[in-house]
């Protein structure tokens, strides 16, 4: 038994340094496909057709006005969008190349690869500030040492730009932060579980300017180890934090969104190929 | 505006200084703190005077002093602040003395109870049963004992289910049986206690034979009060937890029921647990129902599965309605396990209150 309870340990060690030293030397980040992506509300169509591909350890931003499915599809490439009653995508999403939406595919799962950043920032009240970061494991009831828990927690709160102010309260409520330090342990947490993609749903929305460049330049670090996607509407952080830039659009009220273009965030900025996506950037509308 | 002229209406010795271009009518002047106090006692005061002269009678002091004490503090502030300031002032006073008369009764209720029930706030009252007590003396120990087990049983039993059901409803029900379930604990809600009791009574009677008193019977029927009470607060408890922490959870790879047990209700049991004292507090005055499943009793029963078993409120209701002779200890013991009840509940109350104002997570922002 006593050997058999070091093998555990030392296989559970081992598996830890594997991805400590993949986490550091980054390369970790995933590519995602979507391929004719309809996403639905019940029988109403909101995103149509969307075909596009998400670079590794690139931050691709998803611009365009109110409604036109930019957080809906970004909802859907990590399975959040059929929590909702009646919600349901046709097409498929690709992980590497392994599709998400197959049928053998636990949803739950696919969310431990792809995490998610809200636009405002949800510590859970009842958890301290380490317990948040921890939330992952903890809540999925990862047994593991202390010290080592410590580690992981140190990391993401390091990798946060949230350690030297959190640190000497760690186990006050993740609910006395500011805002914006709110929003930054909200991105530890989803770090801490060390996934491949980070989706982020305007989450500098509900930030004053100093607390949006503090996550901004978190953003431009964080590309080292993840693929992130990030919706915004702000057209000026899409130009400054993001590497391409994807563009969505609606006809009229009642149209489906849809994809108008994918490219270059310069290219998107200074000689988009649609008329559309010219106008929106130079602010004609939306 | 054609309404500033409705000044003509009262002698305004105020009305020179202040220009009249005012556009909201207001007036420099401002009524003293004390102000509708003063008018609502000089106009009691007076009217006392008058009713003495022509019969007094206590009814019509009060409905005339706030019906007089209304317009005076109208007229006063019409005069002195103006016209939305003056309307202000009737309508504050008005609903004030509706607030009043909502809480006579209460006072009125408490005052009987406590001023009858001191008489037996002694050790003796504590701390021995009706065992062997003929006239006075005697106790509630047995009553009380029987309240305590009776009543937990109840919420042994209907905590888990009603805290579970609701977690059904809220986080996994939907379509028809969400719906069907949430008619049927709308239909709990109204049962009648006394119906509850003769559920029990006659669950009972059919499984054991006829006539059969347990404390176990009473506390069945409690708990078919208690669930629906339960499910109710519970469910309106997980309504208030943000979805936010639902989807934070969910998106860090958290399956659902550790969703639900880890995060949405840790979250919500604050208000869980004061839901919980909340029903405790209301089914542990329940008559009806007990009086036809424990029985009566006058010694200590500690097992709830053999025998009658006394409790507070069916204690009461003996006493006050079976006195022996002389009748005064008995009606004394009945006031006295009234107080002791009431005392009960509002502990309950208090408790409940801490309980959310200590460990409640702030949900609203």
């Amino acid at each position: 038994m006593d050997t058999k309870e070091r093998q555990v340990e030392t296989a559970a060690s081992s598996s830890t340094k594997d991805s400590t030293q993949s986490f550091r030397s980054g390369a970790v980040g995933k590519r995602i496909e979507a391929k004719d992506l309809n996403i639905y509300y019940g029988s109403f169509l909101a995103v149509k057709d969307v075909t596009m591909s998400v670079e590794p350890n690139k931050v691709t931003a998803l611009i365009g006005s109110s409604g036109c499915g930019k957080s809906t599809f970004l909802r859907s490439l990590n399975r959040m969008h059929e929590l909702i009653n009646g919600a349901r995508v046709e097409g498929s999403v690709t992980l590497e190349g392994q599709d998400i939406y197959s049928a053998g595919v636990d949803p739950v799962r696919v969310r431990q690869q792809i995490g998610m950043v809200f636009q405002s920032p949800n510590p859970f009240p009842t958890m301290s500030i380490y317990d948040n970061t921890a939330a992952g494991l903890k809540l999925n009831s990862k047994r593991m040492k202390k010290e080592q828990m410590d580690g992981i927690v140190e990391k993401a709160l390091r990798g946060a730009h949230l350690w030297d102010e959190v640190k000497d309260r760690l186990s006050k409520p993740g609910s006395g932060l500011s805002g914006g330090q709110q929003q930054r342990l909200c991105i530890a947490r989803a770090t801490a579980v060390e996934p491949d993609v980070l989706l982020m749903d305007e989450p500098c929305s509900a930030l004053d300017p100093i607390a949006t460049l503090a996550i901004e330049d978190l953003i431009d670090e964080l590309k080292q180890k993840f693929t992130i996607v990030i919706v915004t509407h702000n057209m000026q952080q899409a130009a400054r934090a993001s590497d391409r830039t994807g563009f969505f659009n609606i006809g009229e009220t009642g149209d489906p969104g849809v994809l108008i273009e994918l490219d270059d965030t310069e290219k998107i900025f200074s000689n988009p190929v649609h008329k559309e996506t010219e106008d929106y950037v130079s602010g004609r509308f939306g | 505006m054609t309404d500033r002229q409705t000044p003509t209406m009262a002698p305004e010795p105020a009305a020179a200084p202040t220009p009249p271009t005012d556009p909201f009518g207001d007036k420099d002047g401002r009524i003293p703190a004390w102000g509708p106090w003063a008018v609502i006692f000089g106009t009691a005061a007076a009217l006392t005077g008058v009713l003495i002269a022509i019969g007094f009678n206590l009814v019509l002091l009060l409905i005339g002093t706030t019906l007089i004490s209304i317009l005076g503090i109208y007229v006063w502030g019409r005069i002195v602040e103006g016209r939305r300031q003056a309307f202000d002032r009737a309508i504050t006073l008005g609903i004030g003395s509706i607030f009043a008369l909502a809480m006579v009764p209460l006072a009125s209720l408490l005052y009987t109870v406590i001023s009858k029930g001191l008489a037996r706030m002694d050790s003796e009252f504590f701390s021995t049963s009706m065992r062997n007590v003929i006239a006075d003396g005697g106790g509630i120990l047995h009553a009380a004992i029987g309240t305590a087990i009776i009543t937990g049983l109840a919420t042994l039993a209907s905590v888990p289910i009603g805290i579970m059901a609701a977690v059904y409803l809220h986080e996994y029900g939907k379509g028809k049986l969400k719906r069907a379930l949430t008619f049927f604990v709308d239909v709990m809600t109204g049962i009648p206690s006394i119906v509850a009791g003769l559920f029990a009574f006659a669950l009972f009677s059919i499984l054991f034979g006829p006539g059969i008193r347990l404390g176990v019977m009473g506390s069945l029927a409690l708990t078919v009060l208690m669930i629906p009470i339960v499910v109710r607060s519970t469910e309106e408890m997980l309504r208030v937890v943000p979805d936010g922490l639902r989807e934070a959870s969910f998106a860090l790879g958290v399956s659902k029921w550790r969703t639900v047990a880890k995060v949405v209700l840790p979250t919500a049991m604050a208000g869980i647990v004061t839901g919980v004292m909340l029903a405790v507090a209301r089914v542990i005055g329940e008559t009806a129902p007990l009086l036809i499943t424990t029985g009566t009793f006058s010694s200590v029963n500690l097992n709830p599965f053999e025998g009658r078993m006394a409790n507070l409120p069916v204690f009461t209701y003996t006493q006050y309605k079976f006195p022996g002779v002389p009748p005064e200890p008995f009606i004394d013991r009945a006031w006295g396990a009234a107080l002791v009840l009431i005392v009960i509940v509002m502990v309950l109350f208090l408790v409940a209150r801490f309980i959310s104002r200590r460990y409640g997570t702030e949900l609203r922002k």
